[in-house]
């Protein structure tokens, strides 16, 4: 039969040499071999004290958006839980009282904000959806957890840190995507 | 007096057992965390790195882990034997350091104390006896399990240990032709004076080598264990600390292995091409003494190296090539090389010179 390919090779069926069937030449090559692999360079990842770097593009988990001065950016309008292919979304919009405006951009603000991380699949459709910029995906993922409900995250899980009152923490949520937005 | 006893060699001895017994149970432990190490490396791996910096406690938390296992007897075994196995293949195991001569002596309390634990002038013959002794640990833990793959590890540990035990001895014979003594201490003394015995006897030392691989039962010879036919080999029925006694045993044998042949063809604690007499002037005979010791125990983790290195690269023998090579190669070979020894050190006898 004709070889489709020349990759094969036939076997050697030759009666072993002397040489070879001292064996010793063939375990010295083998132990030749692995000794050199100690010295190759490690392909691990030393994971909770270094972590792989995400692309900038990544998505993870949500987070609720604030503006300058520390304000909601939702207005519980909805548009990312329709977008939502995964259905994960759900939202009760309640309206700002006088006294809140520190707290709420909008006169309508999302009361509660609920993501079902078990259900999503992070596509980032809602960031797209969003009119007002208020959720987009980060660079990280959702931690394990033991529970189902613990994978249901609530608006104290998702907002965004004070940018004024703790702003350490703001920066760091925020991340590479300052970049991004600037660029 | 005649029976008056010198109370001051008995301390000595005692503490000098207590010490070699401590560090050879802390070499082995830390054999057993140098061989994940060594794995990983060589398998581009990181290995143990979590439990301590650079994973330097994971024999403790080894240990521990161990020691709050389940202890279970089987109740169809023999439960007095049973336990009698692993103790048995620790005891064996540690007796073998008695003879090894650690180095040559050191100057306290205006004592010359030497620092082997007995310089019996059969040494050779106590370690051979004592090795072989440890295949009853692993024979008499695997019958009193009652289990069929546990027995046939055991069978295996005890052909395998036979075949390889002959061969071991008559290469040894060779040695001793060539040294004229039993006494590992003389023949470390002879070695310090002239060539090691590795020069000498590169054949003999190439078939002891292999042959102690087998006693050790390390990859490639690691049959009475082979995972993918006997389950777990002699051990299947053991958990707890029991297992780890069996595990550890494997560990110290290696290291009293190691020291065997650094003693006997390594020239055991001797500095290479460093004048010792010299040196003991200069620097006095305890810094001396911890130079040898340094030595010596530098040549025996390059063996302990050496064991992991051969088992992460060559794969386990089949049981018929494992006889082959005992019974077809190796005695063969040791006869020749006795023979062919037996016959220079004659000529060498009757002023023949080369």
């Amino acid at each position: 039969m004709q070889p489709l390919t020349n990759k094969s090779k036939p076997v050697d069926r030759r009666p072993m040499s002397f040489a070879e069937r001292l064996y010793l030449p063939a375990i010295a090559k083998g132990m030749a071999i692995t000794f050199g692999h100690m010295f190759k360079k490690r392909p691990t990842i030393n994971y909770p004290e270094v972590t792989r770097p995400f692309s900038p593009v990544f998505r993870g988990l949500h987070i609720l958006n604030r503006d300058a001065e520390g304000r909601e950016n939702c207005t519980a309008c909805g548009l990312c839980a329709v977008a939502c292919p995964a259905e994960a979304i759900t939202m009760e919009a309640a309206e700002r009282q006088t006294g809140e405006e520190h707290l709420y951009r909008e006169e309508k603000y999302a009361a509660k904000y609920e993501i079902n991380m078990l259900r999503c699949i992070f596509c980032g459709l809602c960031e797209e959806a969003c009119p007002k910029d208020a959720i987009y995906l980060s660079e990280t993922f959702a931690p394990a957890n033991f529970q189902r409900k613990g994978f249901i995250y609530k608006k104290d899980d998702l907002l965004i840190p004070h940018p004024i009152n703790e702003k350490e923490a703001y920066d760091k949520a925020r991340g590479g995507r300052v970049k991004i937005e600037h660029s | 007096m005649l029976l008056s006893i010198d109370w001051a060699i008995i301390v000595e001895k005692l503490v000098l057992i207590t010490v070699v017994v401590m560090s050879s149970l802390v070499i082995a432990m830390y054999t057993t965390y140098g061989e994940r190490k060594v794995a990983a490396l060589l398998q581009d791996r990181r290995g143990p790195n979590r439990a301590g910096p650079g994973g330097i406690f994971q024999p403790l938390a080894d240990g521990l882990k161990l020691f709050f296992k389940e202890e279970i007897i089987p109740n169809f075994s023999s439960k007095f034997l049973f336990i009698l196995g692993p103790c048995l293949a620790m005891l064996t195991a540690m007796m073998t350091g008695a003879v090894i001569p650690w180095g040559d002596k050191v100057h306290f309390f205006d004592r010359d104390i030497n620092l082997q634990i007995a310089d019996v002038n059969i040494g050779i013959l106590y370690v051979f006896g004592v090795v072989s002794m440890g295949v009853y640990g692993i024979m008499i833990g695997s019958w009193a399990s009652n289990n069929k793959f546990s027995l046939m590890g055991g069978l295996r540990a005890a052909s395998q240990i036979i075949s390889y035990e002959l061969a071991m001895g008559i290469a040894l014979i060779a040695l001793l032709m060539v040294t004229g003594t039993l006494s590992l201490k003389t023949m470390v003394g002879f070695q310090m004076d002239g060539y090691w015995n590795i020069v000498k006897q590169p054949l003999g030392f190439l078939i002891f080598l292999i042959c102690v691989f087998a006693e050790c039962n390390r990859t490639p010879f690691d049959l009475p264990e082979a995972e993918n036919e006997l389950i777990g080999g002699y051990h299947t029925e053991y958990s707890s600390m029991k297992l780890g006694f069996y595990l550890f045993a494997e560990y110290i044998n290696m290291f009293i292995s190691s020291s065997v042949m650094v003693s006997l063809f390594f020239g055991g604690y001797d500095i290479p091409f460093v004048n010792d007499a010299q040196l003991t002037q200069n620097i006095g005979v305890n810094w001396t003494a911890l130079l040898h010791l340094f030595s010596f125990l530098a040549k025996a983790i390059f063996f302990l190296y050496l064991f992991m290195w051969v088992r992460w690269t060559i794969p386990r023998f089949r049981y018929d090539q494992l006889m082959n090579l005992g019974w077809k190669i190796l005695i063969p070979l040791a006869l020749f090389n006795m023979l062919v020894t037996g016959a220079l050190v004659l000529l060498q006898q009757n002023n023949w010179h080369f």
